[in-house]
């Protein structure tokens, strides 16, 4: 049976991102389709009828939508290289937990340092910095979340990487100064070419942002 | 195996500690219950044990803390084989994942709207939560579970949420069967189930819990 695998995607998207991780990673060959979210096409409506949202992944012409959903059929599918979970269940539990609190934290906060300003900006500013540094206690000493090799929660989170640039210039800070044990594991995913060949650069996410504040007429 | 392997730090009225309890039962588990007083002051235990979030469920295995009751029910479901919550092809348990994640983000949050509002915000809030029900109802198609012939993973992610049904439907004046029969034969079906009777709360207690929400809140 012919193994064929379209992604629907949009550049930026750390959501998308993680998807390219895992596929590069498993040495999988894929098509890649770019949406235009503003016009979005008939095969995304198609195959994410729900949510409408990219990314999706169509395995055979079958849809798998939500990232994190996608990233556990990848690694169940194709198991013969690179594996993302591990395979004791207690640590698998932890994975999928850490992985959730990326879902739930680092998208929405970050999102308001650009889109808000005074108190709540302020607020938000100090939420991000308090995530990566309970992000950085998770890791301790191991080189990524996943032990040895990058995992599942490494996948889920260096894709936000790619927007701080954005993070740093409207929130205000540097994490670097702040968590430079965070920002080592950053560099050592960068190392890796799945990583660097699926996240754009952050220059570009810059004026996507910018961009985007026109639009909403944020100032 | 001793019941002090697993011990659940609990709420009874909280639907995310419901589906924990009814896929222990599912998995015939024995498991030691601790009831936490969410307002009164949580323990020592559930501090430490869930320092991130600091809430209900966690389920502790031989001391070690798992968070996050559909992480903690796929937990109980890699751990204890039998019977299987979730179907063996990889696709098809990707469309299992794919509907928790949709009840997670959406079903208790409308529901929850419901008698959060009055007025027209409500009447937006009761369509949102029948927007929801209809996708499920969709979804669960003309199967006797959202796991096809047997119950599984989605089914008792979602049953827990219904607990809190009766509570929307007085606060919003309005019937979950008028709108969406099919469900309301599925919450039927579930209900006969000796695991699902156990653990499910009568809904008229639910009500009352969320009376005292509202005052609590200071909503009338």
């Amino acid at each position: 049976m012919a193994n064929e695998v379209v992604l629907l995607d949009f550049w930026p998207s750390p959501f998308g991102m993680r998807l390219r991780i895992a596929l590069a990673e498993k040495g999988i060959e894929y098509e890649y389709k770019d949406e235009d979210l503003r016009n979005k096409s008939p095969l995304l409506l198609q195959m994410n009828p729900v949510h409408k949202k990219i990314p999706v992944l169509i395995h055979n012409g079958k849809p798998v939508c939500e990232s994190l959903v996608a990233l556990q059929y990848i690694d169940e599918v194709w198991n013969d290289k690179a594996p993302l979970l591990p395979s004791d269940s207690y640590l698998r539990a932890q994975a999928r937990f850490w992985a959730d609190f990326v879902d739930k934290k680092i998208y929405d906060i970050g999102r308001k340092l650009w889109t808000t300003k005074g108190e709540e900006h302020d607020a938000a500013s100090k939420e991000f910095l308090d995530c990566i540094g309970v992000l950085e206690g998770e890791l301790e000493d191991k080189p990524f979340f996943g032990g040895e090799t990058l995992g599942f929660v490494d996948v889920a989170l260096i894709p936000f990487y790619s927007w701080f640039l954005v993070y740093e210039k409207f929130g205000n800070f540097s994490v670097e100064a702040e968590h430079p044990k965070f920002i080592a594991w950053v560099k050592r995913c960068m190392e890796k070419e799945s990583v660097s060949k699926s996240l754009p650069e952050q220059e570009k996410v810059y004026d996507f942002v910018a961009l985007m504040r026109k639009k909403f007429g944020i100032e | 195996m001793a019941t002090e392997d697993v011990v659940l730090l609990d709420c009874w009225a909280s639907p995310y500690c419901m589906r924990v309890k009814i896929a222990l039962e599912e998995k015939g588990i024995k498991y030691e219950e601790r009831a936490e007083d969410l307002f009164g002051g949580k323990s020592e235990l559930l501090l430490t044990s869930n320092p991130v979030y600091a809430k209900v469920p966690v389920l502790l295995h031989k001391g070690k803390p798992l968070c996050e009751s559909s992480i903690i029910v796929g937990y109980i479901e890699e751990t204890w084989a039998s019977p299987p919550l979730l179907p063996s092809c990889p696709y098809a348990r990707s469309q299992a994942k794919f509907w928790v994640d949709y009840v997670d983000k959406k079903l208790f949050d409308a529901g929850g709207n419901i008698w959060r509002t009055k007025g027209e915000a409500q009447e937006v809030a009761i369509k949102d939560f029948i927007e929801v029900l209809k996708q499920l109802e969709k979804v669960l198609g003309d199967k006797d579970f959202f796991g096809g012939d047997s119950f599984g993973f989605v089914d008792i992610i979602t049953i827990a949420i219904t607990s809190w049904f009766l509570a929307f439907e007085k606060f919003g004046n309005f019937k979950v069967e008028d709108h969406t029969p099919k469900l309301s034969a599925w919450i039927n079906r579930c209900m006969q189930r000796k695991t699902v009777a156990k653990v499910i709360p009568d809904p008229e207690k639910i009500y009352e819990v969320v009376i005292n929400l509202k005052k609590m809140m200071g909503m009338e």
